[in-house]
């Protein structure tokens, strides 16, 4: 069974070819982030709203290989938007996916946008 | 796309991989590496291990998937027979073919196995892979149901024969240590440190055979015994062969590489052979006439050929290769570096040897007494790290060199200087190549202020970790030169401690999270001020953790300690431990129902593990309406007030410890603090309920309680100390009440009350003038303060499943109502556990 442990690849605005309709913006709460199941991967998306500015990642945390970076807490350090995750407090940058305290693998992230009250994904496939 | 193959997957074929991805461009090259063994690269420095807790996956450097996440194609199992320079392809094996525009040679050695008659016997071993050493135990096994102390022979006494020894004599068997020279490990040491170990060795029953030449191995089929001489013989059970190596070189010789009268294959400072396209380095790499059959030689061969390779044309192997080496063998220190062993005409050796201590320290200086050239140390090797910068820095030596190894006598000041005496070009640690200069720019130019944060960030420490002690050092002595105090504010976005953070919430009535960031901090907060500033919210305003869930701890988040898979767990209170049958029986159901795994804590209570994320307000609906409620584990906050049967029951109780326990564990339930908070409640001085290990206890005694504060368990255990004597129960709780209150106020984050105490000036005495003397005159605030938290108290899980909005957020998707899949459990005595990490 693929459970999405697998490595994800980062979707650069110029890959997108599918906008996946995740859910309605209000589904997601301020200032932080909630999981989105798209095909066989998880997706952490982040509404950052003190920034105005909505950021996806994978949701698998690369350090332990656990599904849990949707439920970290998100935050800024010397202005670069950043999550940590719960289980050990690493914490990864939301724009670029480099991890910033230690030399973790990088996340995959993926280009969201808003439409008519609800969010989407950007994907290659 | 360029395609870099790597023959070996060893310690040195790893490290280059680590430092190929480090520094390539994903995009432009494709990294291929093959490996003999079935097993992903591991640590053989420590084999031995191996035997202590047989357990190989410990010993790996990097998991499999470690691989597959640097775009590593990595084969295992499958050996390269043929090099093709012409065409730049390899074959395997199993018949593989693949291209290369770079090859790397890291195919290290196989022991050597001299040509002795016998040699074949059964019961005959090396000692490289761990595939040798599991099929070493396993004639260990057989043998030693058949004699009751078997003798194990180890040939060769150098540095990994004397490791063997240990491991058999781990796996219960007598060792004996046969070597062919008159001294043991004949590279390191001189002939009387080497006296000096084989008197410690042999006194731990390791017996050690020297100027021994093995005619034959006898035995029919299998082996029984070594002859040395016609009336020399040692009867033995088995033998592991530890004679030194031989390169694994035979893909060089057949394809025609420039190759050692020897063996090795010969390469220059770049790492490269004949062929400038194929690289070799660890112990197959004949550089400077020399194998190294190190760890640290070979990792700079990794480094060197990475950088030759990706173009950096200047990065060369050193003309010198240190051989220094330090190393505990079975408890012992012993350690040589720069030239051991000197002949006169190059300088004097100063020696000190205490054979009844087993100590052993020689220096060899030059005959102007100005510079050291080298030495040894057997028995204690703490001054190596010292001795051996001095050495590699050519630094200069004090007016009595003897101190450096005798320590100052006669009032002198000590001759060692601090490890900031050092050059900058310094390397301190060798496994990884940092300089004392990278490590004190590390430290005062990025901020790395602990050895954590400097090992993340140079890597230093984490190779053989023999340097740790001077980076400590290091990180000490840089942030006192600079004049830094331990940094007050909390992190970046508030310039305020969380004294004064709590000052300005409760003047300014600021209630929210975005309103206090906008009001007196900057930029958009973190992980760190965060749940600092909900706490603060929590103490002021007794407000629970569902108000502002994104600014809290992921456990207070979701109201539920997060375990190690990513589900959670669940505990109800269970005041001071008391528990009715019902209430066990109503527990044991919902458990049982939601399949989780149960334990009774620490703190009296039980934990339920396991509940999936989507289950939380499932299983607290049951819980509640069974008229439990929620017992914080998850908070910064009141966790349990343990207690003894006390009065009640017990034949020596003084009080009834249960009662108190209950009314002050109620009284304090659901009160956020900077740290948890754990009470105790004894009811007599034979203190079954540990409450002297807690935040604050109550013992009972003739006359009344007493009081003490401030004592944890944990990683540094602390005594809670007395606060007062043969009080009554309302007396003793007013005072608790203002010192936890002071506490809540006073303390920066995460700082349970002992660290807090620690740091106060005047200590326990001012603790005690503040909350019984009113020095400060506060007490009636603090009552008042506190009297609000007990009155406001609500469970916040009832407020949870009771709140369909608050409801929602529990679930792993929010666009399916499926489950998390990648969740695995396996089985554990009955119930269940997460699948563990890999």
């Amino acid at each position: 069974m693929d459970i999405g442990l697998n490595i994800q690849e980062a979707v650069k605005p110029a890959d997108i070819k599918v906008w996946f309709k995740a859910a309605a913006v209000s589904k997601f709460p301020k200032n932080g982030g909630a999981c989105v199941k798209y095909k066989d991967k998880q997706i952490a998306v982040f509404n950052f709203t003190r920034e105005g500015t909505w950021y996806a990642c994978q949701n698998l945390c690369p350090h332990k290989m656990e599904m849990v970076l949707s439920r970290g807490m998100i935050g800024e350090e010397h202005g670069e938007p950043k999550v940590a995750c719960p289980l050990h407090k690493n914490t990864w940058s939301l724009k670029t996916g480099e991890h910033l305290n230690g030399d973790l693998s990088t996340l995959a992230t993926y280009p969201v946008k808003l439409d008519n009250g609800f969010v989407y994904i950007g994907f290659s496939e | 796309m360029k395609t870099v193959i790597v023959v070996g997957n060893g310690m040195v074929g790893y490290k280059f991989c680590e430092k190929f991805v480090a520094k390539a461009d994903k995009e432009s090259y494709q990294l291929v590496v093959f490996g003999e063994e079935p097993r992903v690269a591991y640590d053989r420095v420590h084999l031995s291990e191996f035997f202590e807790n047989n357990d190989a996956e410990r010993l790996a450097m990097a998991p499999r998937e470690w691989y597959e996440q640097n775009n590593i194609t990595l084969f295992t199992n499958e050996r390269v027979t043929d090099i093709h320079r012409k065409s730049k392809t390899i074959t395997t094996l199993s018949e593989k073919t693949l291209s290369y525009d770079y090859l790397v040679l890291a195919t290290g050695s196989s022991p050597f196995v001299p040509q002795i008659n016998g040699v074949d016997k059964e019961g005959v071993f090396v000692y490289r892979t761990i595939e040798d050493l599991e099929d070493t135990l396993a004639y260990a096994d057989k043998i030693r149901k058949k004699v009751e102390r078997p003798k194990a022979a180890i040939l060769g006494g150098g540095l990994l024969g004397l490791e063997a020894a240990k491991a058999v004599m781990d796996m219960g068997m007598e060792p004996h240590v046969v070597e062919f020279a008159p001294k043991l490990m004949p590279r390191q040491l001189d002939t009387r440190s080497s006296k000096v170990l084989q008197v410690k060795l042999e006194s731990m029953g390791i017996n050690i055979h020297l100027s021994k030449a093995t005619n034959q191995i006898l035995g029919n089929g299998h082996i029984i015994g070594m002859e040395f001489n016609e009336d020399d013989v040692l009867n033995v059970d088995m033998l592991i062969i530890s004679a030194g190596i031989r390169p694994r070189d035979e893909l060089g010789k057949s394809c025609g590489l420039k190759m050692g009268t020897r063996g090795g294959i010969v390469v220059n400072n770049k790492m490269q052979t004949s062929d400038p396209e194929i690289y070799a380095i660890g112990e197959i790499a004949l550089y400077n006439k020399m194998i190294y059959g190190l760890v640290a030689p070979g990792y700079e061969m990794a480094s060197v050929a990475v950088d030759q390779i990706l173009g950096d044309q200047d990065t060369l192997m050193a003309d010198e290769i240190d051989m220094s080496t330090k190393l505990k063998l079975i408890g012992v220190d012993v350690a040589s570096f720069g030239t051991p062993f000197m002949p006169a005409e190059k300088g004097h050796s100063i020696i000190f040897e205490n054979k009844t201590e087993s100590l052993y320290k020689r220096i060899n200086v030059t005959h102007d007494g100005k510079k050291l050239l080298g030495g040894i140390l057997v028995g204690d090797a703490s001054d190596y790290n010292m001795l051996l910068q001095m050495y590699l820095n050519e630094m200069p030596l004090p007016k009595n060199p003897e101190n450096l190894i005798l320590g100052s006598r006669g009032g002198e000041a000590v001759s060692f200087g601090s490890a900031m005496d050092l050059p900058d070009t310094a390397v301190i640690c060798s496994c990884e190549a940092v300089t004392k200069g990278q490590l004190c720019c590390s430290i005062k130019d990025d901020g790395n202020e602990s050895v954590k944060a400097i090992a993340k960030a140079t890597k230093a420490t984490t190779g053989c970790g023999g340097c740790k002690p001077m980076v400590e050092d290091l990180v000490v002595e840089t942030l006192k030169s600079l004049g830094k105090v331990v940094k007050e504010s909390i992190c970046e976005h508030f310039a305020y401690s969380r004294q004064e953070l709590y000052d300005i919430v409760k003047l300014r009535n600021i209630t929210d999270y975005d309103e206090l960031l906008d009001e007196v901090g900057t930029g958009h907060g973190c992980e760190t001020c965060k749940p600092a500033a909900a706490a603060i919210f929590a103490s002021i305003y007794n407000e629970t953790a569902n108000r502002q869930e994104t600014i809290q701890d992921t456990n207070d988040r979701y109201l539920a300690n997060i375990q190690r898979n990513g589900t959670y767990s669940v505990v109800p209170r269970v005041a001071a431990g008391e528990i009715t049958p019902k209430q066990l029986l109503a527990m044991g159901r919902i458990a049982q129902k939601y399949d989780l795994y149960t334990k009774i804590t620490g703190g009296q209570r039980i934990d339920m593990f396991g509940a999936k994320l989507h289950e939380l307000p499932l299983i607290w609906e049951e819980l509640i309406d069974e008229g439990f409620e929620t017992g914080q584990a998850y908070g910064k906050s009141l966790r349990t007030v343990k207690s003894c049967v006390g009065s009640t029951w017990c034949r020596y109780g003084m009080d009834e410890s249960v009662t108190f326990a209950i009314d002050i564990e109620n009284r304090y339930k659901g009160i956020r603090s900077p740290h948890k908070i754990k009470g105790g409640v004894s009811g007599c001085i034979r203190e079954c309920a540990e409450a002297r290990s807690k935040d604050f206890g109550f013992i009972a005694v003739e006359g009344g309680w007493n009081v003490y504060i401030c004592g944890n368990g944990g990683a540094n255990p602390k005594h809670a100390q007395l606060l007062v004597e043969k009080v009554d129960k309302a007396t003793a709780t007013k005072y608790v009440d203002r010192f936890l209150m002071y506490y809540i106020q006073t303390a920066p984050p995460l700082t349970r009350t002992a660290a807090w105490l620690e740091k106060l000036d005047g200590g326990i005495d001012y603790v005690k003038d503040v909350v019984v003397n009113d020095c400060l005159g506060i007490v009636e605030q603090l009552d008042a303060d506190m009297q609000h938290l007990v009155d406001t108290y609500v469970c916040e899980w009832k407020e949870a499943v009771e709140n369909p909005e608050i409801r929602s957020r529990y679930t792993h998707f929010v666009n399916t109502e499926e489950e998390d899949e990648s969740i695995e459990f396996v089985s554990l005595r009955d119930q269940k556990m997460p699948k563990a990490w890999a």
